[in-house]
């Protein structure tokens, strides 16, 4: 009896501790309040002119290389952000000619890397950037695994290797500046907001302006909606934007199998438990009757 | 405490210390071709561990950052894992189900499963970044509750205790422990529940692991992942235990009357395997149907899809079901043999291969992280067999049996 009461203690408390932490991350009554009131940043690709000036600040910001900005040669490819280079302008043509669009951390409403983080280094901060923390991180890379965007880099080279990506210049915006690449931008291409203010921004310039943009903002629901929104002309997958991630907030993909899990943990017990003792019955009765 | 107990317990330490010692010793020849070779790698991937740690994961590995993940999550943890699951399987048969059929390889299952998780758990050390905070989802106040892979971290602590503390009658009847042995061996019905628990969920959150990554695991791969990856790590286990006893038959001493028994378990085990295998194979295809995948299945990754599916599957499945109706134990011990390699297989693809399998720049195994795989479970095949020439494993323990029906009997009447 002892051992089963010790079973049923630790099933109870064991669900709690490894899905207890679930209820918190979707069931906010005021989920689109809260996220309208965060940092974000509106990127619209029709004003930028591939000039790399958000690079190059980005880079000084962080104590990263600083690129050549006048080297057009990296336009050849389409780049990707690695440890050192956290945000990238890619050259894209398309149908209506040559387009450029930054890419950086996306800092989503919900995040797949902060979510699947199992010791919350990847951490999205109330205030909209999604940090990482070093004191945490265990260099799983479980968040590289699961960003839809693949933002999330690390260090191979180094022996105490660090996840590195975009953090919004989380320091910054704490003593109330913009992002470095926000105020290097000289198109104002990128503006910092918040990000209710930021999606109107959007939808307004789209109504003034229904020739010039494609009529989506690329962000606003993708992934669940993300923190950085993305103004084109021609359509997303043209810019090079994955168009196959779905609107469902990556947390959930895995919520089912979590809220299964405390069931497994509270049925699973009891129901073994059961078996084994009807069948020890069984037995002893089978052997009962061999006897006679 | 008098001198004369304290002398009494120091000599009682002393002969503990002598014990230890002498049984630490290799056993039985050492310059067998088995050891020169194994010994060797083991040497070769100890160096590597070095240098991966000196000069980090870069210079020992080709994981990239399109690839974060190479064979050392996708063949050892992932496969390792799988095919330890004889730990719990067999003890599901023998304590829940009581088929006593089985009872003779409760011990080398669960041994294995043990030895499984602490070598193809531990080699996950040898892939985190910073492993000096691999203790952060234990301790520490930052629990990442809604990932699956912090539930893993717990389940994999709790579990290798669970193994362990059914495997402990073993290690005290070795040591000798008599009243521990009566205590560790009250605790294992117990540790079996909860080890099976532990085990469904977290054979299945290896897989729910991927379910973060919709867009980059193959749609045929990605479907019902989790229920798959628990169904398979049961005839990976039971056939990793079939391929297990029949080395350690021909290798390790063992009791003639297991001997006897032997092709009567290996039969049994065989029909299970054929059993979950059907299960796994109508599942598969209840997958593609849920899903509607159809089409998939006349592309390079379906027809890859296919070899797993039917070479590796559905080939076993029937191999296994008339190898148990002509009493075939060669047959069924080869077919199992193939069933492990199809598990291992089925983990490599959703992890790596069928993992962004449209990538440009694909991830293929450097020779380091190979070498350093083959160390890890050759070191796992040498801590088996120190344990095996030394515990009752394979073999019954002798003379407490009496006494213990003695004291059962008591028990019974009072
Ligand atoms: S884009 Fe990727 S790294 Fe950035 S917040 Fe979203 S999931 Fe995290
Ligand atoms: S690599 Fe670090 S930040 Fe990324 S999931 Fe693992 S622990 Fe979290």
């Amino acid at each position: 009896m002892r051992r089963r009461d010790f079973l049923k203690t630790a099933a109870i408390s064991g669900g709690a501790l490894l899905t207890g932490g679930l209820a918190s991350a979707g069931t906010l009554k005021s989920a689109q309040d809260v996220f309208n009131e965060m940092a974000s940043v509106l990127v619209d690709t029709t004003r930028c002119i591939g000039c790399r000036s958000c690079e190059e600040a980005c880079a000084e910001a962080h104590g990263l290389p600083v690129p050549d900005i006048d080297d057009e040669s990296v336009f050849e490819r389409h780049r990707k952000t690695d440890p050192n280079h956290w945000t990238v302008v890619n050259r894209y043509e398309t149908e209506k000619g040559t387009v450029y669009a930054k890419k950086q951390c996306m800092h989503c409403n919900q995040p797949a890397c902060a979510s699947a983080c199992l010791v919350k280094a990847m951490y999205k901060t109330p205030e909209g950037p999604v940090i990482w923390r070093g004191n945490k991180c265990m260099g799983c890379r479980y968040c590289m695994i699961s960003c839809p965007f693949d933002i999330p880099k690390f260090e191979y080279d180094s022996p105490n290797p660090r996840i590195r990506k975009c953090i919004m210049c989380y320091e910054r915006l704490e003593k109330g500046e913009q992002p470095a690449c926000v105020e290097a931008c000289p198109e104002e291409a990128i503006v910092f907001g918040k990000r209710g203010e930021l999606l109107e921004e959007a939808k307004r310039r789209i109504y003034n302006n229904p020739d010039k943009y494609v009529h989506h903002v690329y962000g606003e629901h993708e992934v669940g909606g993300t923190g950085w929104l993305y103004l084109a002309a021609v359509p997303f997958e043209q810019l090079g934007f994955p168009t196959n991630v779905g609107t469902r907030p990556y947390p959930e993909l895995t919520k089912e199998f979590l809220y299964g899990v405390s069931l497994v943990l509270l049925i699973w017990p009891a129901f073994l438990l059961g078996i084994s003792h009807a069948r020890r019955e069984e037995v002893k009765k089978e052997e009962v009757k061999k006897a006679k | 405490m008098n001198t004369a107990e304290r002398k009494n317990l120091m000599s009682e330490v002393g002969n503990f210390v002598r014990f230890i010692i002498s049984e630490l010793k290799p056993k039985g020849k050492i310059l067998t071709p088995f050891n020169v070779i194994t010994g060797a790698i083991i040497l070769a991937g100890g160096v590597l561990i070095v240098i991966r740690f000196v000069k980090g994961l870069g210079a020992t590995t080709n994981l990239s950052q399109d690839f974060p993940w190479g064979i050392w999550i996708g063949f050892d943890v992932m496969g390792g894992v799988a095919i330890a699951a004889g730990g719990y399987v067999i003890p599901f048969m023998v304590y829940i189900l009581g088929l006593e059929k089985y009872h003779p390889i409760v011990r080398p299952a669960v041994l294995t499963g043990f030895l499984g998780y602490c070598f193809y758990g531990g080699a996950l050390l040898l892939d985190l970044g910073r492993p000096w905070h691999v203790i952060n989802p234990l301790i520490g106040n930052s629990f990442g509750l809604s990932s699956v892979l912090f539930l893993i971290a717990w389940h994999f602590f709790l579990y290798t205790i669970c193994e362990f503390v059914e495997f402990s009658p073993a290690i005290t009847e070795w040591l000798g422990w008599k009243r521990i042995r009566q205590i560790v061996g009250g605790l294992t019905v117990g540790a079996v529940i909860f080890g099976i628990t532990l085990s469904t969920l977290h054979q299945s959150a290896l897989g729910a692991l991927f379910l973060m990554a919709p867009t980059k695991v193959h749609p045929l791969w990605y479907t019902n992942l989790p229920v798959l990856f628990f169904v398979s790590s049961i005839f990976g286990g039971l056939s990793m235990v079939i391929v297990e006893s029949s080395i350690s038959h021909k290798v390790f001493q063992v009791d003639p009357e297991h001997h006897a028994s032997f092709d009567d378990i290996v039969v049994g085990l065989g029909k299970a395997a054929a059993g979950t295998l059907f299960l796994y194979f109508t599942l598969k295809i209840i997958s593609i149907a849920h899903g509607n995948h159809w089409h998939l299945l006349n592309t390079s990754m379906g027809h890859w899809y296919l070899v797993e599916l039917i070479g590796f599957v559905v080939i076993p499945c029937l191999l296994f079901t008339y190898g148990v109706r002509t009493r075939n134990v060669k047959l069924i011990q080869t077919v199992a043999f193939f069933t492990v390699v199809g598990v291992l297989l089925n983990r490599l693809n959703v992890s790596i291969i069928a993992f962004k399998w449209d990538a440009a720049n694909r991830y293929v195994p450097s020779w380091m992280e190979i070498v350093i795989t083959l160390a890890v479970i050759c070191a796992e095949m040498w801590a088996f067999r120190w344990v095996v020439n030394r515990m009752p494993v394979l073999t019954e323990h002798k003379g407490w049996e009496e006494e213990d029906n003695v004291v059962q009997m008591k028990k019974e009447v009072a």
